[in-house]
């Protein structure tokens, strides 16, 4: 079966696949949880921590509660997909390598405008912060890249190359269309629209008008408690998905707009220390292992 | 002499920083070589998003070579001297020199090869390097030890005449190879000295000159538009931005839709400036002279082709120019075509937001105002318009800001930031106030009502214009009032370099509020006036007004009328500048130093001796100046004891006659002639002083002498604290 990335949805993604495959990359599959960026799958996060190499590609899907439109906006949903891939350590070639990735999905760098935009990444909730750019193609974002410097308050070390992809933009840009709705989704008629513009229109609805904010604020108020727990017993990746899981509905209470201007720092603060108490733990179990194992190595 | 060629490539430096590194660059580069006891000549530095590159021509070959000749102890000299001097000089006895009975060490430093400095040169400038942010990369940063770089360094040129200067940064060697464009030349290229550099890379697509590249952009991006009957809008900022992110720039013309110019064109200017770095432009309408007036003619005349005849009106063309860094094989079609369809998914939100924001009044977006808080200890946003409409109005009410409708200044007030409540203002927070004043004139509300919510955070910077229409006027100096006394009232000052809330950038606004306007009005009290003054000493050395003049004004105390202040400054300055001036300030200092060192502190005395530390600190306290007038009045009208000599009865006459001169030419504000009476003293005090004995061995006379020359100090004093006038 011949594969047309620049026709269908899922062979873009498929190609990509095979593309950072072919580089070594593990390709794993989605985190199976609610967050809002391909960052806070673990296989980026707590795999960014530490001297042990790794190299995995995935696509994860992001929920941005906030960003919903209904499916009214041609451009913006409140589900998406980015296309991750971590690298670690960050290899010399990683520019070269990524162009590549392009040219594998159909986009000729002779023919359109690709450039390497500052733009430096920083996330307060997870402690960490990187250099790097948005690349554009045509004046349009379609990756951001970034060679991690902190993650969870720790000096990356080695620092990992991180390469987010707006998968949608990308493919509307490759098919040339203009609206997310219209994209082929497998290049045999069905549309991006067919799979997620209901979706779309009850989870923005959900997100902006009917979720019960009371139990979300109990939610939130669970995982908290239940990361504390999860720390206390030693389990830290089990607190890190409580971490993502405040997180998330965190966004959620944003939507609904019962989080005051003044109360929003607080409660950033209060996921900030859940994920970075998270990473804290998760590099105190490894750290003797990590330091026996590579000679000069330390947290 | 030798030319040498060095180049640092790595990953895409940003653009903002390229004119930092190049200047960085040079500076390291200098230090290095004259440590080295290198001069170096002429340095030329360029950059490109990929790569720093230095040439420096005319070094030379080797540093030179230095003798240096101790002299020792002469022959036959004792054992121990001997040994001592070996010892010092390193050396043995046969390798002394001698001359005439003495011995000399002598040390030949030979010159050292350039080429071996530069090895050592180039890494230590790396290490060094100063960039804003870096980064560690790759395998190295296992430990945080690895070298830091902008970006990812990746190949090192480095040639001194035709040899290879060879080093290492991190694990980056350098070599002969460097690269061409990324996309147009993507093998290597081999660089054989200065000579052929900049043409190989030419060569290559790459222009290595950011001047020449920047030049491209400039006239490209001009023709483009001219080409298509258009005027580009130019923006020397985007000029250095785009020449900072290519290396093969080209500038292309696009079109987005014309339904878009419905949308305020400072939003589409904007939008395509900051999220996409794209040039507008302005479509000539028609003719100024003679428009619609006889046939058109044919030929349309741009302005930049015919440059006498003028444009009428300054519309907003639905084009846009982007900077591409290929020559793309389809003459830039699909680069434009990308382009248009990202500036148009921008401009569709802008328009959304623009429609959005006019189906509610204002007044009602205001009412949000109250969940938005301006600071934990100083309430919502809403709480700030209140006061700012109160102050507002009172000040027109006052008469403070002339000619103002209070009830426009409240009204213009309570409105001032309802914008920011707006979606437009939520997504480009730079159009606060501008926002405002467009959704204000939609609504039908008086003009004088959108200028002012237009214009109220205005003057912003330096070079920002100053508001001027009364209802302006009120609002904008209200606002910033209010965020002065606000925050000094809660203790959030700014200390050092930090200032979080710009309260100095508020208080300069109220300043050249104040000036431009020549408003008269009691401006702060307190330490909020002792900030006032500050900030008018850093605004006003601009304008060469000196800052200790400023401080001798202030020490009076109780001035807190700007304008005033500043009349009795420049007064003061000008007076100062002239023979009588700087007489006067060396008469006015002998007296103060006399009276000092005599600890003489005559009526002040009696009035401040109440166990202060340092008695002469109520002299300046206003509250005391109407007692120690009295006092003084009282004093000089005892008749003397003796008779005075003339000089001394000289002194009196003029200080009787300059005192009252001086303080009604004060009351009326008229400070050219209060200087003008200080100047009449000039003659009678050097006077005084040549003729006069102060310290008299009659105690009497020493007193009333004493006295009279506190008089002379208090009448100086009258006018402005001149102790405080340097020189």
């Amino acid at each position: 079966m011949n594969r047309d990335p620049s026709k269908s949805f899922q062979d873009m993604i498929l190609a990509l696949h095979d593309y950072w495959s072919a580089q070594g990359c593990l390709i794993l599959q989605p985190y199976d949880m609610r967050m809002g960026a391909g960052t806070f799958h673990t296989a980026t996060t707590l795999r960014a921590l530490g001297p042990e190499p790794w190299n995995a590609a995935f696509v994860q899907p992001c929920r941005r509660p906030t960003d919903g439109r209904y499916g009214e906006n041609p451009n913006r949903l409140q589900h998406y997909y980015q296309y991750q891939v971590i690298l670690k350590p960050s290899p010399p070639d990683l520019q070269e390598l990524y162009l590549k990735s392009l040219e594998v999905i159909g986009i000729d760098p002779l023919k359109h405008d690709i450039r390497f935009v500052e733009d430096d990444w920083e996330s307060p909730t997870l402690g960490a912060w990187g250099l790097g750019w948005e690349v554009w193609c045509d004046g349009m974002e379609v990756t951001q890249f970034t060679y991690f410097q902190q993650m969870g308050g720790f000096d990356c070390k080695p620092v990992s190359g991180e390469l987010t992809y707006g998968l949608e933009r990308l493919a509307m840009y490759i098919q040339n269309k203009d609206n997310v709705f219209d994209l082929d989704f497998n290049g045999r008629g069905v549309t991006y629209g067919d799979v997620f513009l209901e979706n779309e229109k009850q989870m923005s609805k959900w997100n902006f008008e009917v979720a019960d904010t009371e139990a979300l604020f109990d939610l939130f108020a669970k995982a908290e408690a239940e990361c504390r727990n999860a720390l206390a017993n030693d389990v830290p990746i089990a607190a890190y998905e409580q971490a993502v899981e405040a997180s998330h509905v965190f966004n959620l209470l944003q939507a609904r707009g019962v989080i005051s201007v003044q109360e929003r720092a607080s409660y950033m603060g209060r996921v900030r220390d859940l994920a970075r108490g998270s990473c804290e733990a998760y590099m105190a179990k490894e750290a003797d292992r990590w330091a026996k194992d590579y000679a000069g190595w330390t947290a | 002499m030798t030319d040498f060629l060095l180049e640092l490539r790595c990953e895409e430096i940003p653009a903002r920083m390229q004119a930092g590194a190049r200047a960085d660059l040079e500076k390291l580069f200098r230090k290095e070589l004259e440590a080295a006891g290198v001069t170096a000549g002429a340095i030329t530095v360029w950059s490109t998003p990929r790569r720093l590159s230095l040439i420096a021509r005319g070094l030379p070959e080797a540093t030179e070579a230095v003798r240096e000749e101790t002299k020792g102890p002469r022959v036959g000299a004792p054992p121990q001297a001997l040994e001592g001097f070996l010892r010092k000089s390193g050396l043995t006895q046969d390798q002394l020199e001698e001359r005439d009975g003495v011995l000399f060490a002598v040390v030949e430093k030979p010159g050292r090869a350039v080429k071996a400095l530069l090895a050592e040169a180039i890494p230590a400038i790396a290490r060094a390097f100063p960039w804003p942010k870096s980064m560690r990369w790759g395998a190295a940063s296992l430990t945080t030890d690895s070298i830091r770089w902008v970006r990812p360094l990746s190949g090192i040129v480095a040639i001194f005449g035709e040899e290879l200067v060879e080093c290492t940064v991190g694990d980056v060697a350098s070599g002969y190879m460097t690269l061409g464009h990324r996309f147009h030349h993507a093998g290597p290229i081999t660089i054989g000295s200065v000579a052929d550099y900049q043409e190989k890379l030419r060569a290559c697509h790459v222009i290595v000159d950011h001047e020449e590249r920047q030049n491209l952009i400039r006239s490209g991006a001009a023709k483009a538009a001219s080409d298509a009957g258009l005027a580009l809008i130019e923006d020397e900022g985007l000029v250095i931005e785009n020449a900072g992110l290519t290396e093969w720039p080209v500038p292309l013309l696009g079109r987005f839709e014309e339904s878009f110019l419905e949308v305020p064109p400072e939003v589409i200017q904007l939008t395509a400036r900051i999220n996409q770095k794209y040039f507008v432009c302005n479509s000539p309408l028609q003719l100024a002279e003679g428009a619609g007036v006889g046939p058109v003619s044919d030929e349309r005349d741009t302005p930049t082709s015919n440059p006498s005849r003028k444009w009428e009106g300054d519309k907003l063309a639905n084009a846009f120019v982007c900077t591409a860094n290929i020559e793309a094989k389809d003459g830039g079609a699909a680069i434009v075509d990308g382009n248009r369809k990202v500036l148009a998914a921008r401009l569709s939100d802008a328009r959304f937001f623009w429609q959005q924001d006019r189906k509610t009044l204002l007044a009602e977006q205001a009412k949000k105002l109250s969940r938005i808080t301006f600071h934990e200890k100083l309430g919502t946003v809403a709480d700030k318009v209140e006061r700012v409409a109160e102050l507002a109005e009172w000040l027109a009410t006052e008469g403070i800001v002339p000619t103002c409708d209070p009830k426009l200044a409240r009204q213009a007030a309570e409105l001032c930031k309802a914008d920011l409540v707006t979606d437009m203002v939520g997504e480009f927070p730079e159009l606060q106030g501008l926002m405002g004043g467009y959704y204000a004139r939609a609504e039908g509300l008086p003009n004088a009502v959108a200028d002012a919510i237009r214009d109220h955070y205005k003057p912003a910077g330096q070079g920002d214009d100053v508001p001027t229409a009364p209802v302006t006027v009120a609002v904008s100096l209200a606002d910033k009032l209010d965020t002065l006394s606000s925050f000094f009232a809660i203790n959030e000052k700014p200390t050092g370099s930090k200032d979080p809330f710009a309260l100095r950038r508020a208080a300069l606004g109220v300043i050249r509020l104040i000036e431009a306007n020549g408003l008269r009005m009691p401006v702060a009290k307190g330490e909020l006036l002792e900030f006032f003054a500050d900030r008018l000493k850093v605004q006003q050395r601009e304008a060469g007004v000196r800052h200790d003049l400023i401080d001798a004004v202030f020490a009076l105390g109780n001035e807190d009328d700007l304008v005033r202040l500043l009349a009795r400054v420049r007064a003061l300055q000008s007076f100062v500048g002239t023979e009588d001036g700087t007489n006067l300030l060396a008469g006015y200092k002998r007296a103060a130093n006399i009276l000092k060192k005599e600890d003489w502190r005559g009526i002040e005395g009696e009035i401040a001796r109440t166990g202060e530390e340092d008695p002469l600190a109520l002299v300046d306290d206003p509250d005391l100046a109407p007692v120690i007038a009295a006092k003084m009045a009282e004093r000089h009208g005892k008749e003397l004891s003796y008779t005075p000599e003339p000089a001394e009865k000289a002194l009196i006459d003029a200080l009787d006659s300059a005192e009252p001169e001086a303080s009604s030419n004060i009351e009326a504000e008229a400070f050219e002639g209060a200087m003008a009476a200080l100047a009449s003293l000039r003659a009678p005090i050097d006077r005084f002083f040549d003729e006069v004995t102060v310290n008299d061995e009659n105690s009497d006379k020493r007193a009333a002498r004493l006295d009279l020359l506190a008089r002379f100090r208090a009448a100086v004093h009258s006018v402005a604290d001149f102790s405080r006038i340097e020189g």
